[in-house]
């Protein structure tokens, strides 16, 4: 009996709802961002340089521009194949003279030797080094981008580059050490222990 | 006047939506964690509740209740409390960019936030009112982010002390939570 007004009734409401939806869909539409944004996003942010543009902003400006899409060698092959489904071109391997792909680094800074010239703070593109004058400096790892930049001003040379521990793109799981704790994986574990 | 100002009370203090009557618990531990994203879900909150009591009111007595259908209420009221925080996150995507990338996934949540569901069931049993629902809803999205604000503000501070081991995380905000809810049990015949 109650049946049909309220099936009136719910589809009333969904109908109300889904127009005044779609109404605020068309009244708040959101623009998608330009493409300049989207290409930044999906270069490496290190900001090092080495592509010829003084950081990755203006590289995304120039690729929109219409350069070259391969000259970023820290985001390396994922960097330009990713670019390349963007902009809907074919992916070339990275271009040699702007250098080559290489692990994910940081910079750290070796502190007795350092003199506090504070060199390497004006050189860092991403106020990764904190310091002053006649002071030690340090490294902010989780700031540093790894692009090489601080270590040439250096004077004394106390800057040195050191793989990232962890980097996601070839981490793998530590291998089990069967000497540690008295841990028998397998047969030839007892082995070592009795040896 | 001092009816209303006692439903407002009552609403706020003593039948405290999260820490009396234990609704809207996901956002109070998700988003409890920063002050600013704290205040930014209150006030949609509160925006969405407020609302969702007015035209739930009217759905549930001139829609639903003249053709004796008040058992469909708690469906009409999940498509009208999801039309409106889907119109907010719309809007907030177009005026307010940074805190809708803030809030996150928790803003289309506040869709499943049991607190509007559990105050516009409640309006729905007690209220006689337009007034009174309004105001019930109001006054319970407002002690929603009182007790949201305040426990966010004490977990920054908790980030920062010195925690046992084994009551870091969330083992001490659900203790914060059950202080606070002890607190509040203070305000008990107040009104």
């Amino acid at each position: 009996m109650a049946l049909l007004p309220a099936i009136l009734i719910l589809l009333a409401l969904a109908l109300g709802a889904g127009a005044a939806l779609a109404y605020a869909a068309r009244r708040f539409k959101v623009e998608d961002a330009p493409l300049v944004e989207r290409i930044n996003a999906l270069l490496p942010q290190t900001q090092c340089g080495q592509c010829g543009h003084p950081g990755c902003h203006p590289y995304a400006k120039a690729i929109a521009a219409g350069e070259a899409i391969n000259r970023c060698p820290p985001g390396g092959d994922s960097t330009i194949r990713s670019l390349a489904r963007l902009l809907a071109q074919e992916p070339h391997p990275l271009d040699p003279t702007h250098g080559h792909e290489d692990v994910r680094k940081v910079a750290y800074i070796r502190e007795p030797e350092c003199i506090g010239c504070t060199k390497c703070i004006q050189a860092c593109p991403v106020d990764a080094i904190v310091g002053s004058a006649k002071h030690m400096h340090t490294v902010i790892v989780s700031e540093c981008t790894g692009c090489d930049l601080c270590v040439a001003p250096c004077p004394v040379d106390c800057i040195d580059m050191i793989p990232l521990r962890n980097p996601q793109q070839n981490w793998s799981w530590p291998r089990p050490d069967p000497r540690r704790a008295g841990i028998d994986l397998i047969a030839t574990d007892l082995l070592h222990r009795a040896g | 006047m001092a009816d209303i100002l006692l439903l407002l009370l009552g609403a706020i203090l003593v039948n405290n939506v999260v820490l009396t009557q234990y609704l809207g618990l996901c956002p109070f531990m998700g988003v409890g964690g920063k002050l600013e994203t704290a205040i930014g879900m209150s006030a949609l909150t509160t925006f969405v509740l407020t609302l969702s009591s007015i035209l739930n009111y009217f759905i549930y007595h001139y829609l639903l209740l003249p053709f004796d259908l008040g058992f469909l209420r708690i469906i009409a009221f999940i498509v009208v409390i999801a039309a409106i925080v889907n119109f907010t996150e719309i809007a907030m995507h177009k005026t307010a960019p940074l805190l809708h990338k803030v809030l996150g996934l928790f803003l289309p949540l506040v869709t499943t936030n049991c607190a509007i569901l559990g105050v516009a069931l409640l309006n729905s049993e007690r209220a006689s009112s337009l007034i009174e629902s309004v105001f019930h809803g109001f006054g319970a999205a407002v002690g929603f982010s009182l007790v949201l604000v305040l426990f966010a503000a004490m977990r920054e501070r908790l980030t920062v002390s010195d925690i046992p081991a084994p009551f870091q995380g969330s083992a001490i905000s659900l203790v914060t939570a059950g202080l606070m809810a002890l607190a509040f049990m203070g305000f008990s015949g107040l009104v």
